[in-house]
């Protein structure tokens, strides 16, 4: 008997917000990590009998992804010469003299504990997230996470300001308790 | 209307709009002013404030992103088409 069962009716709403973070945070673009997740969704079908229900389906459906993305950069990486040196600072006269300044050490960046603890963080929102209603969550995100104008959102899901402000307050109440029980 | 418009004192309701406006930069100075002045003595509102402050800063914090809705739609369809003819 196995612990888990798959069913992919519902993988793009249930997974694909939580595939994409996990993506992105490894790709640093919107459309090679929409192909990613998107062939990750595939894959996954393809090899449903696979499954033996000892992960839950988003632990499986993540360790497609992160193969996905392996070969993704193997793929980059393999073009002719690449493998060498890939800094390619005389390309053009004008910029000549920056790659100085672009070696230098940039104080602002993350060290690799504040990046796990992000997405750790992150995960915890998408879980979050998805305990909402759906229409809630869309809302909440589509204003909180992707900043949309409330007139923009209003206009797309015909509904009043004043309906778009009770959802937000629904959702960032649900949100606050669910983040505080599993994080703060 | 016009009345509660300038109204000091405001109902807990009103109070948590203007906070949950506030996350958005979406708060005009007056709605902030009558906002202070109400969790200077509501305490159910400060406790409200706080929390919402705290769920702002770890949406910020974590960098989440999300799939944008049309980029999800997209992928959905395509997906429901393969999931056809995985079944047939």
């Amino acid at each position: 008997m196995s612990d888990h069962q798959i069913n992919p009716n519902n993988w793009i709403d249930l997974y694909s917000d939580y595939l994409y973070n996990y993506t992105i945070s490894r790709v640093n673009d919107s459309n090679i990590a929409q192909d990613l997740v998107q062939d990750t969704f595939f894959a996954g079908l393809k090899s449903m009998k696979n499954f033996k229900g000892e992960a839950t389906e988003r632990t499986w459906l993540i360790s497609i992804l992160k193969r996905k993305i392996i070969d993704h950069y193997r793929k980059i990486n393999s073009n002719k010469g690449k493998a060498e040196v890939r800094m390619n600072y005389n390309s053009d006269t004008e910029s000549e003299g920056d790659w100085l300044e672009e070696r230098v050490a940039d104080p602002f960046d993350k060290t690799a504990e504040d990046k796990l603890q992000n997405n750790e963080l992150g995960d915890a929102i998408i879980d979050c997230l998805s305990k909402l209603p759906p229409k809630h969550a869309k809302i909440f995100k589509m204003k909180t996470i992707q900043d949309y104008d409330t007139e923009a959102i209003c206009n797309e899901l015909n509904i009043t300001a004043s309906n778009l402000w009770v959802i937000i307050h629904r959702a960032r109440v649900a949100m606050a308790a669910c983040l505080k029980e599993n994080w703060f | 209307m016009g009345n509660k418009k300038y109204k000091v004192f405001v109902s807990c309701d009103v109070a948590n709009h203007v906070c949950d406006k506030t996350q958005y930069n979406e708060a005009s100075l007056w709605e902030k002013i009558k906002l202070n002045l109400h969790l200077l003595y509501c305490k159910a509102c400060r406790k409200y404030t706080q929390n919402n402050q705290k769920l702002t800063k770890a949406i910020k914090e974590s960098e989440v992103q999300c799939l944008d809705a049309i980029a999800k739609e997209h992928i959905k369809e395509q997906f429901e088409a393969e999931l056809e003819k995985h079944y047939h």
